[in-house]
């Protein structure tokens, strides 16, 4: 007879990983599966924008180079056109200026988009429900080359200066 | 004894008269056809097993004597012709009582057939934990018993892998009397045996059939050693049987194909050379 | 022409037999439940026992596929999404086909071997005369025992993969971790999951029925033991590409 408990550690062992890793695949994984730890601890912050981009759900909000929090939802607001961003802040990040400025940036030259935050001057801090008043949205490469031809093309081109906010077209996904 | 086996012979020519069906047999087979594979294996077949003794198949090898025990156990069923256990026909049975059937049945196969993954107490007990609701207690007193019966009650805890062929043999003998089955069916138990081990084999069949009167089928090839111990015997040839009766009768029989394979000579129908070109010719030419 | 079609016969006598031993087979899963021993012995027979292959080879393809993935997004400049391709790559397609393939060569061609070498040495016969169902007693606890590891090493293999992806992609690659692991779980969803772990059932479902069938009916010779285990591995493979083929579409609905 084989030996029983080499066989019965076996299997025990074997079975348990099996169903650790299903268990991993099902939850931590998709974004709509059920999160072990629970909800993150956090105020939810919201701001809008006139175009996020490719900003996705999960995407961190970073302050300094550090990241302080992500965004946990994008929705389009149809009274004013705009683009709504609902984020979670680390609770132990509680002291950022309620004046503080939003702008959508890109990771590296071409890589996924993030929420950057710039301190203001306030004296008021973000509590959870707050709204940033102060945004920029995402640089779209396209209309920045287009905006580069143009300027250029046209005679004596003085360049304009930063790019602005107020793009018309359509995001096409990357 | 014997009134009731005449001494027959019956070349596949001729037709034989039919036995009455005997009266206290444990097994029937009556003028059984069967083919397997488009080739005819029995063409009328009828013998008779008679209870409490010790009945031999033999034959040359390939005539079909393992098909008939397949026939007997319901593993198969005739083409024509009736296979009778124990009163009943197997064909005209459910799976369910089939296998009743089988459980009043015994079967040592050529090899043992030992289940390999079990070691030789689990073997014997095999049966009784499948069909019983015995307590652990008596089944281990039962397994003991059966296997001091068969001499290998020091063996209880090897592995089929680390016994002998003999004692293989013999553990399965244990197997197939523990639920002490009526009939006890033996598929060339000597094969490949030295002759002590082949002189434990027969003394166990001989004792399990006079001490337990339990009815025992044969089949070998091995004419001397069975001839030793069975009461009747049939000898197959040519999908029929050749010659029945007792062994001595056989041995004495007018006809040469029976002395032939009764007495191992070289002499008789069964030539020694197969069938080929002249020698002489062969040889010469260049093919 | 009549070769050919006697081929086509043949193949068709053997998929009627194939769904008939099948059926015959899943009637005696259910008393096979009243012996939890013997499935366990058979889960680690097929499941512990494929575990080194199974984890090294989810390994080494997580980390293939981080290198080509990341290779290949690179020439589109969207490397960040190397998280979400090796994900779904490996959750809905490598995963299950990969471990099946897998499972078939090495526990598939062990029950065939198992049982086809019961066959030879006439045990399923003594089983059957000792009154004894050799479907319910060996072979049933073996199918279920496979079809149960089967979703198991299946998961094991796609979280080391991912994670062998991952090793590839951040250390090497410089992909932000984090960035690397919210596009991952930001495009898988519990409808990709699903597919996984359903082809994963499905595939062990259908090898460990081959691989059943094959030792149950092989010829009761050491040659005939050997062509066997070989059939097992062909028809396993074939198979499973094929339902893999028609899980996909039916999930693209």
């Amino acid at each position: 007879m084989r030996d029983n408990r080499t066989l019965e550690i076996g299997t025990g062992l074997f079975v348990l990983l099996g169903f650790a890793a299903l268990l991993f695949l099902t939850t931590q994984l998709p974004a709509s599966g059920l999160k072990i730890g629970g909800a993150k601890k956090g105020y939810m912050v919201s701001a809008e924008f006139d175009n996020v981009g490719d900003l996705k759900v999960g995407s961190p909000v970073a302050m300094s180079g550090v990241r302080i929090g992500e965004v946990t939802g994008i929705s389009f607001n149809e009274k004013d056109y705009k683009a709504k961003v609902n984020m979670r802040f680390d609770e132990q990040y509680n002291q950022i200026p309620d004046d503080s400025f939003a702008a959508i940036q890109t990771q590296g030259l071409l890589g996924g988009k993030y929420i950057g935050l710039s301190p203001g001057g306030g004296d008021q801090y973000l509590r959870a429900g707050s709204v940033i008043e102060q945004t920029q949205s995402a640089i779209v490469l396209e209309s920045l080359v287009n905006k580069f031809f143009a300027s250029y093309s046209s005679k004596g081109g003085t360049q304009t200066d930063a790019p602005t906010d107020t793009q018309s077209k359509p995001e096409s996904k990357k | 004894m014997q009134d009731d086996l005449k001494i027959r012979v019956a070349s596949p020519a001729t037709e034989a008269a039919r036995p009455a069906p005997v009266a206290d047999a444990v097994v029937q087979v009556r003028d059984v056809h069967f083919a397997l594979g488009g080739r005819a294996i029995f063409s009328g077949i009828d013998l008779s097993v008679r209870r409490g003794r010790i009945t031999a198949i033999m034959g040359p090898s390939g005539t079909g004597k393992t098909t008939l025990l397949r026939l007997i156990t319901a593993q198969l069923t005739p083409d024509k012709g009736q296979v009778l256990a124990f009163g009943q026909d197997p064909a005209s049975l459910n799976d369910r009582a089939i296998y009743a059937l089988r459980q009043r049945m015994g079967m040592l196969f050529q090899n043992g057939a030992l289940l390999t993954d079990l070691d030789v107490f689990e073997n014997v007990a095999f049966p009784v934990r499948e069909h019983t609701d015995l307590p652990e207690p008596l089944i281990r007193k039962l397994v003991l018993t059966k296997l001091q019966a068969v001499g290998l009650r020091g063996a209880a805890y090897l592995m089929p892998a680390e016994l002998s062929g003999g004692m293989a043999r013999r553990v399965a003998l244990a197997r197939a009397i523990v639920m002490d089955p009526e009939l006890l069916i033996y598929d060339e138990p000597f094969v490949g045996l030295d002759p002590i081990s082949l002189g434990f084999i027969l003394r166990l069949i001989k004792q399990m059939n006079q001490a337990l009167g339990i009815t025992s089928i044969v089949v070998s090839h091995d004419v001397q050693e069975l001839s030793t111990i069975a009461d009747d015997s049939y000898l197959l040839s040519g999908g029929r049987v050749a010659a029945a009766g007792a062994p001595q009768q056989l041995r004495n029989s007018d006809s040469p194909a029976v002395r032939q394979f009764m007495t191992g000579g070289a002499e008789g129908p069964v030539a020694f050379h197969y069938p080929a070109p002249d020698y002489l010719t062969q040889l010469l030419s260049d093919d | 022409m009549t070769n050919g079609s006697s081929f086509v016969l043949q193949g068709v006598r053997r998929m009627g037999a194939t769904a008939l031993f099948l059926v015959r087979l899943l009637a005696q899963c259910l008393p096979a439940l009243a012996r939890p021993r013997l499935i366990v012995n058979q889960i680690y027979n097929t499941g512990a026992r494929s575990l080194i292959i199974i984890m090294l080879s989810g390994l080494f393809v997580g980390m293939v596929l981080g290198l080509q993935g990341y290779q290949l997004l690179q020439r589109f400049g969207s490397e960040e999404v190397l998280g979400s391709a090796a994900a779904l790559g490996l959750l809905k397609e490598l995963g299950p086909v990969i471990t099946a393939l897998l499972f078939a060569g090495r526990a598939g061609t062990s029950l065939t071997s198992e049982i086809g070498l019961m066959r030879a040495t006439d045990q399923l016969t003594a089983m059957e005369m000792m009154a004894v169902n050799p479907l319910r007693y060996v072979a049933a606890p073996r199918f279920l025992g496979g079809v149960l590891a089967m979703p198991l090493l299946t998961a094991i293999f796609g979280v080391i993969g991912l994670f062998g992806a991952q090793l590839i992609g951040v250390q090497l690659m410089r992909v932000d971790e984090g960035v690397f692991w919210s596009q991952t779980q930001d495009s898988v969803g519990m409808r990709d999951v699903t597919e996984g772990i359903v082809k994963s059932v499905v595939f062990g479902v259908a090898c460990c029925l081959v691989a059943v069938y094959e030792g149950y009916n092989a010829e009761p010779t050491a040659a005939g033991v050997g062509l066997a285990t070989t059939r097992t591995v062909v028809a396993s493979s074939v198979l499973t590409l094929l339902l893999d083929y028609v899980l996909t579409a039916a999930f693209l609905q």
